[in-house]
């Protein structure tokens, strides 16, 4: 039986693997154009400044053997010193921080839509499974993920805003709004709702076909005839029983779901400029701000890793069945 | 995303729904109409679909000849929409393909050596599962440059691992089978046994969860052109998305219609794909 520190240290121990790996990724990646990694980085080839390539160059000393600029590299990533980005006049990593909040606030916001409603949803269809209210719902659902992101943006913008004029098209804040603090809060969040709507339909879409069938499989389990034999009513069984242990699969789909939802706050936030990383992406691949897209890709990925990280801790302390070697 | 996607199309509800067969069908022939159309673009706007036919900004339906109506420069946009509809069925078939050769090639190593070979090819997929693919796809396009094989290649690269993890799972339990077992009693060749034996019976679900794949790349490559990642040498409708936003609140048209085709491609893509899975996936069939 193995500890629960000595299983926490090989999974850290397995994150930091994945993290090398995505770092040796990068330098790959880096390395296959032509011209050096200093060229790819500066964007030389779309017009950028070829003194910042010569920086570049003497940062990680191109001029050694390949197997020494990798460990520069590597060092440097693994300090989490991202190199200085020429679109923006800052380093990487406080461009990244500038704009985390923004994203954060975001995609929260979108994961909760997604993950209540989608389970709501599912649990419904579930439990009237083969009737018309199940057969909508997967109608719905199919909808919801043949839907492109900045197709189904653009169409919230022209009824909620162009046609209905109730949402306001873009941005965070009221420019020169001035108040308090609940009327700041209240115009974030109208700001809000559109763009984490759109982020959420996909991954709502998605939770709902899974918890469906999650549901379906518990539903038909011996824990929960025996609580509807001890009389429980309907109502309680679901709410108590099924619900919470149909509930754990789609818990695993939220944590591996982290990596899309930030590809996809790219388009979100570029519709309704959002002002966050998302943005902050698009204007980079417009200047072809290579070493800060870079940047963005390394932290999103270790965002990655450390969610999935934490959903495995919670995952064996929810559900204490899951073996801490598994 | 696309891991999200296979997992749930190749889901086995207990409590089987019937999928209707017309639905399956209805799919199939949509999907084969578009196709028509993306092969006969050359036949029907044979100058390509960058020349004005008419009036900036005709709304659909107001001008002979012009059913869907002209753009900002006045070109027309079913043309548009007819050779947009090769890029996405290009790139949508070609990066599944690359990925699905991809996947197989590393889930069939891993899962016939086993051992260390096993656990290290394991162990690079998951790092290419971790890394967020449509951040990776946008840095690998900026890097190589947008043209129809760098963003099919970069597609590629961010879509094999569902695969290699289904064949490998294929591999590691085909090869205790009874048949696999005899072929190995009677000295039959290791390659013959992995092209002959084991790989074709694995071809069923990697189908199913290729078709899935498709209508995920046709998003992601779609998403791409919508940001201005697109091949700028070919008409793609995530493009045409974007530059019909600028104008969104005089002519909604032009965004409205291109972001109608791909729902409708991805839609029916994602219906022929479940339909497959129902008759193809072995787990089902019963």
């Amino acid at each position: 039986m193995p500890s629960y520190a000595s299983f926490l240290i090989r999974r850290l121990f397995q994150s930091f693997l994945i993290v090398v790996g995505i770092v040796i990724i990068n330098f790959v990646v880096l390395n296959i154009p032509p011209g050096d990694m200093a060229d790819v980085m500066a964007g030389t080839a779309g017009g950028g400044d070829p003194g910042y390539a010569d920086a570049l160059r003497e940062e990680f000393g191109l001029d050694e053997p390949i197997t020494i600029q990798f460990v520069n590299y590597m060092t440097s990533l693994l300090r989490l010193d991202l190199g200085y980005s020429f679109t923006r006049n800052m380093p990487v990593m406080q461009a990244i921080m500038d704009r985390l909040g923004a994203t954060l606030l975001l995609m929260s916001t979108a994961i909760l839509l997604a993950f209540v409603l989608g389970v709501l949803m599912g649990m419904i269809a579930g439990k009237n499974a083969g009737k018309p209210l199940d057969a909508v719902i997967s109608v719905l659902a199919l909808i919801g993920y043949a839907t492109p992101l900045f197709w189904l943006g653009l169409l919230l913008i022209l009824l909620f805003t162009i046609n209905l004029g109730w949402l306001p098209s873009g941005g965070m804040k009221t420019i020169g709004m001035r108040g308090p603090w609940w009327q700041q809060w209240l115009d974030i969040g109208e700001h809000l709702i559109l763009p984490a709507f759109t982020l959420a339909v996909f991954y709502l879409a998605i939770f709902a076909r899974l918890m469906r069938s999650s549901v379906i499989e518990v539903a038909g389990q011996d824990f929960v005839r025996t609580a509807r034999a001890k009389g429980m009513t309907e109502g309680r069984v679901y709410l108590r029983h099924v619900t919470a242990n149909a509930m754990l699969p789609v818990l695993t789909m939220l944590g591996l779901q982290i990596g899309g939802m930030l590809g996809g706050s790219v388009v979100v936030e570029t519709i309704f400029s959002w002002p966050g990383l998302g943005r902050m992406t698009y204007d980079a691949i417009f200047a072809r701000d290579v070493n800060l897209l870079l940047g963005v890709l390394f932290m999103s990925s270790v965002c990655v890793v450390v969610t999935n990280l934490l959903v495995d801790l919670l995952y064996s302390w929810i559900d204490p069945r899951i073996g801490l070697n598994g | 995303m696309t891991d999200a996607a296979v997992t749930v199309a190749t889901e086995t509800p207990l409590r089987r729904r019937k999928r209707p067969r017309a639905v399956f069908i209805s799919g199939i022939a949509m999907l084969a109409l578009i196709a028509l159309a993306a092969l006969t673009a050359g036949l029907f706007w044979p100058a390509g679909p960058w020349v004005a036919a008419g009036e900036p900004y005709t709304p659909p339906m107001t001008a002979p000849g012009l059913p869907l109506g002209t753009d900002v420069l006045g070109r027309d946009v079913a043309a548009m929409l007819a050779y947009g509809a090769r890029v996405s069925m290009l790139i949508g078939i070609a990066s599944t393909l690359a990925a699905a050769i991809l996947g197989i090639v590393i889930g069939a190593t891993a899962g016939y050596a086993r051992g260390w070979v096993d656990d290290a090819l394991m162990r690079f997929t998951e790092v290419f599962q971790t890394i967020p693919s449509f951040m990776f796809v946008i840095v690998l396009v900026v890097i190589f440059t947008p043209t129809i094989a760098t963003i099919t290649l970069a597609i590629a690269v961010v879509s094999w691992p569902p695969v290699a993890r289904l064949v490998r799972a294929e591999f590691l339990s085909l090869s205790s089978r009874e048949f696999v077992q005899s072929c190995r009693l009677i000295g039959m060749h290791p390659a013959r046994i992995v092209f002959a034996e084991i790989l074709p019976n694995c071809f069923s679900s990697v189908i199913v969860v290729s078709s899935v794949m498709v209508a995920t790349a046709v998003l992601v490559e779609a998403g791409l052109s919508f940001l201005g990642l697109g091949d700028p040498n070919t008409a793609s409708w995530g493009g045409m998305v974007a530059n019909g936003k600028a104008v969104i609140r005089s002519s909604p048209y032009l965004s409205i219609i291109p972001g109608f085709a791909i729902f409708v491609l991805v839609l029916c893509i994602n219906v022929v794909g479940e339909g497959l899975n129902d008759r193809l996936n072995p787990r089902m069939r019963n």
